[in-house]
């Protein structure tokens, strides 16, 4: 019998190890989902080019996530792409002359909405747009542009 | 020579098909197994997930080790070195932590239980079990494959999470990255389907090696020379269907 | 298809083939209640074999075996072990459960089919234990005993669920001299105070001669001979004759199959 025992306590060790680890593994590893997504509004805005911006992408302000993106359409008619947001209810008091940019989480990190807040006394509600939009920046115009720049200034220095 | 051809592909069809048919053998009997005998089980998990507890940590920890070391190496030629949670997590959790686990259940496990089974039939164990009415396929094979289907997936769990800490302990510890970068990089690139990807995969992989475990013991030709030889098939068997399955997996889910 | 009310077991015009060999052609054998019973024959006659198909753990390609009276080639799986359990059978080699001890090596098939106390089950584990003279060992593991011990454990426990047919499988082989007089005796003892009909599956014609009531010869797949013991002995068939004396020579050539001995050493068969 004591050598039941200890296999049972042994496995019950083995077992609760490794259901902290799966559950360690499916919290803590992946964007922590303290936005509940339960109580939300709809918010949409467009932009020239929404970059690599995917569906569930955060929604920031001030660095903190309000929100996520819930779609990412091109509009045909208008030429140019339409995303959907929701926000957290909480934060209902948000201008809505705030501006939406498309920014990127580190250098090679994935891309999210940051909102700029503005100072309009009316707030953003569910079916509202956000008129002022940045897009996203893309890399490559962002490294011709520098390059060229660059030439020029060196081409000026040795012609001095 | 054609016909050659012919009689090894007959005779892979046939033992593919005696393989399912072992399957649904073992899965019917599960349930009532699990309920009734779960005493039964809980000692195969024993042997076959806390035995192998130590192994696994070890390995984990040396896998996350080198993801951290390769991973900064190579990152901070682009001054990305922040992204080596990314990088390490993203290779453990999908990949590395499923396989190398299983491939490690399969030699510390698996030849295990494939040569215990395997003894219990040359030694007319299981015979004697026919003949005192006991059922064998379900008083020692099932609650061997259940032991080892319960158990995988929670070692792959302790695999990639002990990687991760060992990944943590290179790069942040040893090679100075931000530990706020390293896991808040890490938590805003992962998504939930990609840690579903590896639990799926664990599931799989622990199906499929203590089936071929349990199979080749209890198919041994039953004298020393075929019980070794039965292991051996356990460890190659294993490693080529997982690492099949692991490629097909992948396909599926990009 | 007519069956004696005597015979607890009877074989039936056996088939049976393993590959291309043909190992039983016709076979036909009577066990009687409270016999002990030996089935005989050189080393690869299908002895075990036929044990096996007697408990069906081998299905035969054709004829009937007959177990009170019932064809065991129509039970389904669950009657097949409802009948099994009438039977303890004892493997050449006793075939203990490796990992458990004696004691709960014995215990193993109350515990598997029977919802009894522990005390009750301790009571009757140690009864039988004592009946072979192992009480002592309870604790043991399997791989402190020695095959004579070995076998005496597997026979406890081959009886502890009151079998009515003991099956043993070679129960002499490599042993010596003092634990075959056990088992020979144990065989018997248990056979009459309990009333137990026993098989028994054998070579070595010494001890047959003094346990068994009845004998069977099989050579060649079918029943060379039988009867009692002395009758055996005073049968004129050659076969019998070589097996009974251990000759070395005789229907059971002592050369296996070859050419020619002095063409082949003159070499004249390469050609």
């Amino acid at each position: 019998m004591q050598q039941t025992r200890s296999v049972e306590l042994g496995t019950g060790l083995f077992v609760l190890l490794g259901l902290a680890a799966l559950f360690f593994l499916t919290t803590q590893t992946t964007g922590s989902d303290t936005f509940s997504g339960n109580d939300t509004f709809k918010v949409s805005a467009r932009f020239d080019n929404v970059g690599s911006l995917k569906n569930r992408a955060p929604v920031a302000m001030s660095g903190v996530t309000i929100g996520r993106v819930t779609s990412v359409r091109f509009d045909p008619e208008q030429l140019n792409a339409e995303v959907v947001f929701e926000i957290d209810s909480k934060y209902a008091q948000i201008p809505d002359d705030s501006d939406a940019s498309i920014l990127t989480a580190g250098l090679l990190g994935s891309q999210y909405i940051g909102l700029q807040a503005g100072g309009s006394e009316f707030y953003l509600e569910e079916g509202s747009e956000i008129m002022f939009t940045q897009s996203a920046i893309v890399i490559e115009n962002l490294i011709s542009k520098y390059l060229f720049s660059q030439g020029g200034e060196s081409d000026d220095k040795e012609s001095e | 020579m054609f016909n050659d051809l012919y009689q090894t592909l007959k005779e892979f069809l046939r033992t593919f098909g005696a393989m399912q048919i072992f399957f649904m053998r073992l899965l019917s009997n599960s349930p009532s197994i699990f309920v009734k005998r779960f005493g039964l089980v809980v000692q195969q998990i024993y042997n076959a997930g806390a035995l192998s507890l130590v192994i696994i940590m070890v390995c984990g920890l040396f896998v996350g080790g080198v993801l951290g070391l390769q991973g900064y190496s190579n990152l901070s030629k682009f001054n990305a070195e922040d992204s080596v949670g990314t990088f390490a997590a993203f290779s453990l959790i999908k990949e590395l932590g499923p396989v190398i686990t299983a491939l490690l259940f399969a030699g510390r496990a698996g030849t295990a239980l494939a040569s215990e089974i395997g003894l219990m039939k040359a030694t007319d164990q299981l015979s004697a079990m026919e003949m005192m009415a006991i059922n064998p396929l379900r008083r020692v094979l099932v609650p061997r494959f259940l032991g080892g289907v319960i158990a995988m997936p929670l070692l792959v769990a302790v695999f990639t999470v002990i990687g991760l800490f060992g990944a943590h302990v290179v790069g942040v510890s040893l090679l100075g990255v931000d530990a706020g970068a390293f896991w808040q990089q890490m938590q805003s690139t992962l998504e939930f389907g990609d840690v579903m990807e590896g639990i799926v995969k664990s599931v799989v992989f622990g199906v499929v090696a203590s089936l071929y475990a349990v199979w080749e013991g209890y198919n041994a030709v039953p004298t020393a020379e075929g019980v070794g030889r039965a292991t051996t098939r356990t460890v190659v068997l294993t490693a080529i269907a997982v690492l099949i399955l692991d490629f097909m997996i992948t396909a599926v889910s990009i | 298809m007519a069956s004696n009310a005597e015979n607890v077991i009877e074989v039936r015009d056996l088939d049976y083939s393993r590959g291309p060999r043909q190992i039983f052609k016709g076979l036909n054998i009577d066990i009687r209640r409270g016999d002990v019973t030996a089935i005989m024959g050189p080393s690869g006659t299908g002895k075990t074999t036929l044990l096996g198909l007697i408990t069906r753990q081998l299905v035969p390609d054709g004829g009937h075996i007959l177990i009170g009276g019932i064809d065991i080639g129509k039970l389904n799986h669950k009657e097949l072990y409802r009948l099994r359990r009438r039977f303890g059978m004892l493997f050449q080699n006793g075939a203990l459960l490796t990992d458990f001890s004696v004691f709960e090596n014995v215990a193993f098939p109350l515990r598997e089919h029977t919802k009894l106390p522990n005390r009750l089950i301790r009571h009757i584990v140690l009864t039988k234990l004592h009946a072979v003279g192992l009480r002592g060992a309870a604790d043991m593991m399997p791989a402190q005993l020695s095959g004579g011990m070995a076998r005496r454990v597997a026979l406890a426990r081959a009886m502890v669920m009151d079998p009515e047919i003991l099956i043993y499988d070679e129960p002499f082989v490599g042993l010596d001299p003092i634990s075959m007089g056990v088992i020979v005796r144990l065989v018997r003892k248990m056979n009459d105070a309990l009333g137990i009909t026993s098989i028994l599956v054998s070579h070595d014609v010494q001890e047959i001669a003094t346990v068994a009531d009845c004998s069977y010869l099989i050579s060649d797949g079918k029943v060379a001979a039988s009867g009692s013991p002395v009758e055996l002995q005073k049968t004129q068939s050659k076969l019998v004759q070589q097996f009974m004396h251990g000759m070395a020579d005789g229907p059971v050539a002592f050369h296996f199959e070859a050419p020619d001995y002095e063409e082949q050493l003159l070499g004249r068969d390469v050609e």
